[in-house]
């Protein structure tokens, strides 16, 4: 029998369970992990450096691009930070839009991590239920911007355009039955809300579905229950934010606490756990989806009654209407200056954070009075929470590191920025 | 949540002379901090009851090398290098950045590690890309960049198109490292608003009837 026990071993980079691109040196003794050093990195493509060398509203694109699975709660925050130090503020029907479309990216975000999270720990019909609810809300992105997934919908001064009048049905084609046609096209025959209040009303019985499948099952609860433990303190110390803060009972939730936009005219909760282990972590995000459909219907009450302008009456950040550009040629002057040469801001610095569906998403914007940005820092959740890896990891058995991945809803995107 | 005012009044009656000075932009306070004080500065501000910022949200670099550069109004100078903290208080609601600013050539400050357990990645960071060496760090690697890089990239002498480029070889075999081949190049220049200027549409207005 040897007596050698310890071993390296080398995870990644590509590995389907390390959503996305991580390499990580583990050290075991047996099957127990003793560290764990993730090396990140691997999709750096200096976001930061790049927005320096463009003008504001040129690198909201760039801004998608961080946390690939949830686009609209990072643009957002740098909308707002340039929102800050133009000292402008969006109308309240462009601050309702927002507030729906984060909450729809909330949802897509955890159902995309519910997804792959169960995948991870062996439960697959998880995955495809989840993705189905999500087909639906890759419609309503696509329906107000023409992006599936990279939206580029909010602008700074409000959001590039109204709600459309018509929801995009689908249309006929040899793969498709003309009753399944029907069934597609029934949400579809109204305006976007209607096909977005006809979700609410639909989705709860969803969450169930997902739940009846996790919530008492004993292998998920054995795969999930105590592990990475995180107690209040340390989840402190450590600069958690979001869910994982909250998992660990701190009840911190910036919609709440320090209300943007018109998060102070809605009514949700805020679910808070108890034990701060991966378990509490997988109930409070199921119960977010819940309160989040809980705003989205607030806010399509409010915007049904409540029809007015979406971008802010500044021309000096809002573009000229194309019916204008047509035929005057002022406008297209002006739309050409906006596009090219952008808007100087004046000098100043500002942070400005919102709660996105993994944790607080931060942009510090400095800048010298010029039309590009002096300094750009994108306060990403999912770096800090993968800095605390190694301490969640100790301890725990070499199959339990996935389940702390997935635990941290790791997108890759938004680590490396 | 306390207004930021009563905040800053608090923490400056704390800190005495650590303090040098005072910022206000869009309402949110910077204070810059003496350098040697940096540790007990964030000890003091975790610790006191009134204040308690038990976290660290963000550890960030700066490089004032080019700030404002081309534009007689703004006239910085001033040391190069800038580390910024953004503190938050969970239990008092409320937020605070600090601002040191590194005169030394490299760029050195004491890090902050043991105060807050986050800025271990924080200062990685900025070490890596800004070259900032912070003191006392458990573990002061390289993160983002790639094995065996040179160089800090985000400062601002740094090229946006970097030094080197690499590709796979077919005849060695490996991949392999070569002077970029992109010529730097600036899609939009720089432009300061003039004091005067206009909003860009009011002429546009008076055309439209």
């Amino acid at each position: 029998m040897g007596e050698l026990r310890s071993s390296t071993i080398n995870f990644g980079p590509q590995h389907p369970a390390a959503h996305g691109v991580l390499r990580m040196i583990a050290e075991l003794d047996g099957e127990v992990v003793q560290r764990l050093d993730p090396h990140i990195g691997l999709l750096h493509r200096g976001t930061e450096k790049l927005a320096e060398t463009k003008p504001y509203n040129q690198s909201i694109g760039y801004m998608d691009r961080l946390d690939y699975v949830s686009m609209l709660s990072n643009e957002h925050a740098y909308v707002m930070a340039i929102e800050a130090l133009l000292g402008i503020s969006p109308p309240v029907r462009a601050q309702y839009i927002r507030v729906l479309y984060d909450e729809i990216t909330r949802i897509r975000n955890h159902l995309m991590w519910i997804g792959t999270h169960g995948l991870d720990l062996g439960a697959m019909a998880v995955f495809l239920y989840a993705f189905r609810d999500r087909e639906d809300l890759i419609d309503c992105y696509e329906a107000v911007s023409g992006a599936r997934l990279h939206a580029g919908y909010y602008r700074p001064g409000g959001v590039y355009r109204d709600l459309p009048e018509r929801m995009p049905e689908h249309q006929q084609n040899d793969r498709i039955s003309a009753k399944k046609l029907k069934r597609l096209n029934e949400d579809r025959q109204g305006s976007l809300l209607d096909f977005i209040q006809a979700f609410t009303d639909r989705f709860p019985g969803h969450i169930d579905e997902l739940e009846t499948l996790l919530t008492d099952n004993r292998i998920w609860k054995q795969r999930t229950v105590d592990i990475a433990v995180v107690s209040p303190e340390r989840a402190l110390q450590l600069g958690f934010t979001g869910p994982m803060l909250r998992g660990s009972g701190v009840e911190w939730d910036l919609r709440k606490k320090q209300p943007y936009e018109v998060y102070d005219r809605v009514d949700f909760d805020i679910p808070v756990g108890t034990n701060g282990d991966t378990y509490d972590r997988y109930l409070i995000r199921m119960e977010e989806m819940r309160q989040s459909v809980r705003i989205m219907r607030q806010c399509i009450e409010w915007l049904h009654q409540h029809p007015g302008p979406v971008m802010v009456d500044d021309p000096k950040v809002a573009p000229p209407r194309r019916e204008n550009m047509k035929g005057d040629m002022e406008s297209l002057i002006h739309h050409f200056k906006l596009f090219s040469e952008g808007y100087s801001i004046p000098q100043g610095e500002t942070y400005q954070a919102v709660e996105h569906p993994k944790g607080e998403f931060g942009i510090y914007l400095v800048s010298d009075g010029s039309n590009k940005p002096y300094r750009l820092k994108i306060r990403a959740p999912c770096f800090v929470h993968l800095a605390a890896y190694d301490e969640m990891a100790k301890g725990h058995m070499l199959a339990d590191v996935v389940a702390i991945i997935g635990t941290m809803d790791i997108v890759f995107g938004d680590v490396d920025r | 949540m306390s207004t930021q005012t009563t905040i800053v009044e608090k923490v400056q009656e704390i800190l005495g002379s650590a303090v040098v000075d005072m910022t206000t932009s869009k309402g949110q306070v910077t204070l810059d901090i003496v350098k040697e004080e940096i540790v007990r500065v964030c000890t003091v501000l975790r610790d006191t009851p009134e204040l308690a910022f038990e976290q660290l949200i963000d550890i960030c670099g700066i490089d004032y090398l080019q700030y404002g550069e081309g534009n007689r109004e703004i006239n910085h100078t001033g040391p190069r290098f800038g580390v910024i903290y953004h503190l938050l208080s969970v239990t008092k609601n409320h937020r605070l950045r600090l601002r040191v600013l590194l005169d030394d050539d490299p760029p050195a400050i004491e890090s902050v590690a043991d105060v807050w357990s986050v800025a271990n990645w924080f200062e990685r960071e900025a070490f890596d890309l800004f070259g900032i060496i912070f003191d006392g760090h458990p573990d002061l690697r390289r993160i983002l960049t790639d094995y065996g890089f040179i160089g800090h990239p985000f400062r601002k002498d740094f090229p946006l198109s970097g030094h080197v480029e690499m590709r796979y070889d077919e005849e060695k075999g490996r991949v392999i490292y070569e002077p970029v081949t992109i010529e730097p190049r600036t899609l939009v220049p720089r432009k300061y608003a003039a004091s005067d200027d206009q909003p860009a549409t009011q002429n546009r207005e008076g055309r439209d009837g």
